[in-house]
């Protein structure tokens, strides 16, 4: 099957020789472990090494002190910006969605095709979802040129799609399909023999959701929102192809600077913007990790 | 429950399902429509831009190496990982939860961010192995990574993996028919599952091959779109979008019928947060 594993299995496959043992075995992971090294930690140490490192040749935090320039805060503000709205609007909506989703038939057609829509909706994004939108709302698109005929104009105070309203509002196309993804399993959690409960002892709807379901559901809610903002934080293509100039966000600030003379004079700015980003998913991902396991103990 | 709350349940949800058609179908047709538009506003609908997708020669190459790319990174991607994860389940247990840690890692690194670590180590692949575009695929193997993993890993945990490598061998078979006989046979939805998933990632891939400067299908279509031929690069955009629905459909109904825990493996939402953004 592989002519990198192969031999190594063989190798390893006799533990009995001489009776020590010795740590043949290993040998069977080291074609991973090169192919890992050269293209996930090799990159990773490039940045977190070039980050560290100035022009001269040595040591000092001098690339991070170039963050704090006016145009770089600006575009970690509006990447915060647009990852929380985006993560909060989607975390609401897609709650909403997915609890529409299991109050129908468990084994229903509508359950079944919401769901894998959803499955597909949340892969859905780059190049071909802001072309998407830019036939819909683009300055000729279907839904301008349509509203435009019966006397609305939406860009009446200026096209807004091709800014960070109109970023937020594509955005949501892939962040409530992926709550429904995530928010769903812990909706299947909640038991109506609560709600039952609830009720007979005098419980309303409202005491139902403050004292019983919204607890529960709370720490789920707010790791899959931190999912949602860690996934719109890290999400560049989608950008890249509407907004062609100007480093609106991180990830166009990154490329900004990769491709651009900036890049040559201050090779190690990249890499610092990106091991802030690595820094700000990394912690994003944990805490989700973490109020997921919070969760798991109650809902399964 | 009483039937003045089911009602109002049932309003609820009516509306919840209209508002999300509405904001999902529309510009998968306002799509749709403009590539079928004509050169003016009065002109008549006319499918030219579709056919022109195969008369634009870089379209085609795009297309092809894009295919191709997904073909070398899915079979990197098992040859990498299927005797690795075999390896480590029988013999050496405690680097399990090491691997599983390295294998979810890309997830927690924005493609983005990754790109920049990577440009110098396709600098020096481009002057000392190759220049050609299909090197793009080792580092899509590291993109797939987390999806495969999962998708593999569900495949593994369903079989007994002990006594079936052990009953082969004590049979006489050696370790590449174990593999290639009994274990792939036995999972070959998961193998089929990891595939598609990495086949959607690629065909959808923008980040990487932009910023490395490779044209690939999605970096193709960007460039059209930016060229002024805007019909036909929204319509290539619908063709590999309805490509790539169709591959993530399969998946979906393809654990549903064959097992129900492998169909978590395209519905699970970890395996879905990349997707076409990175």
């Amino acid at each position: 099957m592989t002519a990198a594993g192969s031999p190594a299995f063989s190798a390893a496959a006799r533990p009995s020789r001489g009776g020590r043992r010795l740590p043949l075995s290993w040998l069977g992971i080291i074609p991973f472990a090169i192919y890992i090294g050269c293209f996930l930690l090799l990159p990773t140490a490039i940045i977190v090494a070039g980050s560290f490192a100035n022009p001269a040749g040595g040591i000092d935090l001098s690339n991070f002190t170039s963050i704090n320039q006016p145009f770089i805060i600006q575009s970690f503000t509006s990447s915060f910006l647009i990852s929380a709205i985006s993560a909060l609007v989607g975390a609401v909506s897609g709650a909403l969605l997915a609890y529409a989703v299991v109050t129908g038939n468990p084994n229903g057609m509508l359950r079944r095709s919401v769901t894998s829509a959803a499955g597909v909706l949340a892969q859905f994004g780059g190049v071909t979802l802001a072309f998407a939108f830019i036939a819909t709302l683009g300055t000729i698109g279907f839904v301008t040129v349509f509203l435009k005929n019966i006397g609305i104009d939406i860009f009446a105070n200026g096209v807004w799609l091709y800014e960070l309203s109109g970023l937020t509002l594509i955005y949501l196309y892939f962040q409530i399909p992926l709550m429904v993804l995530v928010f769903t399993p812990a909706l299947d959690g909640v038991r109506p023999q609560w709600r039952e409960a609830t009720e007979s002892l005098g419980g309303n709807t409202w005491h139902y959701w403050r004292y019983v379901a919204g607890p529960l559901l709370a720490p789920s809610f707010l790791g899959c929102t931190l999912l949602l903002f860690a996934n719109s934080f890290s999400a560049y293509a989608t950008a890249a192809a509407l907004i062609t100039q100007g480093g609106v966000i991180v990830p166009l600030e990154i490329q900004h600077v990769l491709v651009s003379e900036v890049g040559r004079s201050q090779p190690g700015l990249a890499k610092a913007l990106a091991l802030a980003m690595i820094v700000v998913v990394a912690i994003v991902m944990t805490l989700y990790s973490l109020l997921q396991r919070r969760t798991s103990r109650w809902l399964r | 429950m009483s039937s003045r709350r089911r009602t109002k349940l049932q309003i609820f949800r009516v509306v919840v399902f209209l508002i999300a058609a509405v904001f999902f179908i529309t510009p998968l047709i306002a799509m749709f429509e403009f590539s079928t538009r004509g050169n003016s506003e009065t002109a008549p609908r006319t499918l030219q831009p579709w056919a022109a997708i195969f008369t634009t020669p870089d379209l085609v190459t795009a297309i092809t190496v894009s295919l191709e790319l997904a073909a070398i990174t899915s079979i990197v991607m098992l040859v990498l990982l299927m005797p690795t994860m075999v390896w480590v389940r029988l013999r050496l247990p405690g680097l399990g939860r090491i691997v599983e840690f390295i294998c979810l890692l890309p997830l927690t690194v924005p493609a983005i961010a990754l790109v920049v670590g990577l440009r110098p180590v396709y600098v020096w692949i481009n002057i000392n192995v190759t220049d050609s575009i299909l090197a793009l695929a080792f580092a899509y193997v590291i993109l797939v990574l987390p999806y495969a993993y999962r998708s593999l890993d569900a495949g593994l945990g369903a079989l007994d993996l002990k006594t079936l490598s052990e009953a082969a061998r004590s049979l006489g078979a050696g370790w590449l028919t174990v593999m290639m006989r009994v274990i792939v046979p036995n999972m070959s939805t998961a193998i089929l599952n990891a595939c598609l998933l990495s086949v959607a990632l690629v065909l959808g891939e923008y980040t990487l091959a932009n910023l490395l400067n490779f044209e690939n299908l999605q970096v193709a279509i960007a460039y059209a779109g930016l060229a002024g031929d805007a019909s036909t690069s929204v319509a290539l955009a619908v063709a590999s979008l309805v490509f790539a629905f169709v591959l993530l459909m399969a998946i979906s109904f393809l654990g549903r019928r064959r097992r129900p825990s492998l169909a978590a493996a395209g519905t699970d939402p970890q395996y879905l947060t990349a997707g076409q953004r990175t």
